[in-house]
């Protein structure tokens, strides 16, 4: 039976192997939203009923659970997040996208290796140079400071941004920058006229894969903003979650909202999800 | 490409004279605008490695800073090597890294071998496989410590499931881990490797699978299997369906399939993920630090929490940078090689 480009017959399980496999999937589906399941219902429970012996079952009572006490004290530390993420998200990706067309496009001697120099540096374990950067921050008076986390991920998201954009420009064909260049335009007109206009998929890409890390990041949070109101909200998140003042509806409260952004990212945006994250395995 | 075509044509107006000029600039134009971003790398990166390990090397013991080298040369590395909650931190990041690496390969590869056969509704397993990727190590962590709290979470479904029941009714002990609060260590090899070794008992840690770390190496798999799933699925899709059935005609059975004909030609996803989940592995910071900490008797430690516990609480700037550095030569030893393959092959 064929439908358009479905077909029926290949989508349904037919042998006993198949029907196999499609329980065995279910059933690590079901571990994998065990813990969203967890997390939600908790958040939604009145700090009463979070009783340790309950935890599996739903809340009795319709109500805001934990959400407005969690939302009332993540708040501030939300707006930090955003006014952090967004412009490192921006440079990053603007400054990746030089970068990246500079590597596949106009190579000349030695930058392959001086390629390959900046890429290892998204591996490294941060501890390694956050002792001469807090050092260094200090000294240009951006120590504790957004702008001084801002200055941090875009470097240390330099080499992320130009591979991906580097793997991006690489399948975009010669024979365009050829024509363009045969007439008359050089290096910086044909970025802003021919690659520009293409680059918009790599953009999303990378502007999503970055916003992701950024969001995300704990590291230089804790170590770069030691000022509590002034921290990013996951670092807000686990301080949260250590006070023994807090209930625990409240904590998982707060773990979905600080989910939400990048989990809505991912729902919206999948598909360009993926290829960010597949990028960072370096093919050239 | 309609903007292509028209620039083509009016090349042909171009006087040779201003293509010359064009091109000289064309020249270094390139690595003039590479400058800034590579005097940042080569700053931010490779000078602040030489530093802490300037560091690492110098008496900047407690708040007062001091560059002077301690004598002997590499005293701090030694002292560190001696401590036993280095030793633990070694063997925990070494045991995760193991479980954790065979687990979420294993099980991303079966997931997207599986999901590959194309049964109803694979696209939306597939996107729920990998949406814990999206999430942050704190959320997670946070999440999976309620979940193992050993008076609740899991082994209330234990009970739930009548596991408990049946166990007492047959004389045996209920099944009640301490899970993230469990100090003891299962396979302990340090009788064996005494025998073999007499130096070995002089090791301070028990060597084997801290129970507290089990819980740990759930979580990251929960988060982390999605990415080597997503990995085997592109790997996947560059196996074309010709092959398969060529081999199917040639009479192979279903496995014979799998295990000679695309099995090899997923060797390189194979290697591509366990470096990449092996670096993050080695690095391990966030999730730990948010779902169990230190652990008990450091059961949970790593060198990732050590480096920021001797540099930031005790303010031990030398002892801190001497664990950076040794993180720094593991993960080197996992990506140099792999960077250095990928970069000759283009």
């Amino acid at each position: 039976m064929q439908i358009g480009s479905i077909n029926l017959r290949e989508a349904l399980p037919r042998t006993i192997w198949d029907w196999l496999i499609v329980i065995f999937l279910l059933l690590v589906a079901a571990f994998f939203l065990m813990p969203i399941y967890v997390m939600v219902v908790t958040g939604l429970k009145q700090a009463q009923n979070v009783s340790l012996s309950t935890m599996w079952q739903l809340p009795t009572q319709i109500s805001g659970g934990g959400f407005a006490e969690a939302w009332r004290r993540l708040v501030p530390n939300l707006g930090n997040s955003l006014q952090l993420t967004i412009p490192a998200t921006v440079f990053s990706s603007i400054i990746g996208a030089i970068n990246g067309y500079i590597f596949s496009k106009w190579k000349f001697r030695g930058s392959n290796t001086l390629f390959a120099l900046l890429v290892f540096g998204m591996f490294i374990p941060y501890q390694s140079i956050l002792i001469p950067l807090i050092q260094f921050l200090e000294q240009i008076k951006l120590y504790g400071t957004i702008w001084g986390l801002i200055f941090v991920h875009v470097v240390y998201g330099l080499p992320i941004c130009s591979l991906i954009f580097r793997n991006f420009f690489t399948n975009i064909p010669n024979e365009l920058l050829e024509a363009a260049r045969i007439d008359g335009a050089g290096v910086v007109r044909i970025f802003l006229l021919v690659m520009l206009p293409l680059a918009l998929p790599a953009f999303v890409v990378v502007g999503i894969f970055q916003f992701t890390n950024v969001w995300n990041d704990f590291l230089f949070g804790v170590t770069i903003l030691p000022t509590p109101s002034a921290q990013p909200v996951t670092v807000a998140l686990n301080n949260l979650s250590g006070s023994f003042s807090v209930d625990w509806n409240v904590v998982m409260a707060g773990a979905v909202i600080v989910a939400m952004p990048t989990a809505l990212i991912y729902i919206l945006l999948g598909r360009f999800f993926v290829r960010g994250l597949l990028a960072g395995s370096v093919k050239g | 490409m309609p903007t292509a075509t028209a620039l083509v044509d009016r090349s042909r107006q171009v006087p040779v004279q201003s293509r010359k000029r064009r091109f000289s600039s064309d020249r270094f134009l390139p690595p003039l605008i590479l400058l800034p971003s590579m005097a940042a790398i080569v700053t931010f990166v490779y000078v602040f490695i030489l530093i802490t390990i300037w560091v690492s090397l110098s008496r900047w013991g407690t708040l007062r800073m001091d560059w002077n080298i301690r004598e002997p040369l590499f005293f701090t590395y030694q002292q560190m090597f001696a401590m036993p909650r280095w030793h633990a931190d070694l063997r925990n990041v070494f045991v995760f890294t193991i479980l954790f690496l065979s687990a979420s390969i294993g099980f991303g590869l079966l997931l997207a071998l599986f999901l590959d056969r194309r049964l109803l509704g694979h696209t939306i397993l597939r996107n729920i496989f990998l949406f814990p990727y999206a999430l942050s190590f704190i959320v997670t962590g946070i999440t999976w410590r309620w979940i193992f709290n050993p008076e609740t979470g899991i082994n209330l479904l234990f009970d739930g499931l009548g596991i408990n029941r049946w166990l007492v009714s047959i004389g045996a002990a209920p099944f009640k881990p301490g899970w993230t609060t469990d100090p003891s260590v299962l396979f302990s090899i340090n009788d064996a490797l005494g025998h073999v070794f007499p130096e070995a008992q002089k090791i301070s840690v028990h060597l084997g699978i801290p129970i507290a770390l089990i819980p740990v190496v759930v979580a990251a798999c929960w988060q982390l299997t999605g990415f080597a799933m997503a990995m085997y699925i592109a790997g996947l899709a560059t196996v074309p369906h010709d092959l398969r059935e060529a081999a199917r005609i040639d009479g192979a059975s279903e496995f014979q399939v799998y295990t000679q004909v695309i099995m090899p030609l997923l060797r390189p996803v194979t290697v591509s993920t366990a470096i990449i989940l092996g670096h993050v592995s080695l690095k391990i910071f966030d999730l730990i630090f948010a779902m169990t900490g230190t652990g008990p008797g450091f059961a949970t430690d790593v060198p990732g929490i050590f480096v920021f516990d001797m540099t930031f609480k005790a303010t031990r700037y030398n002892l801190g940078a001497a664990a950076s550095i040794v993180m720094l030569l593991l993960v080197a030893l996992v990506i140099v090689p792999y960077l250095w393959r990928s970069m000759r092959k283009t």
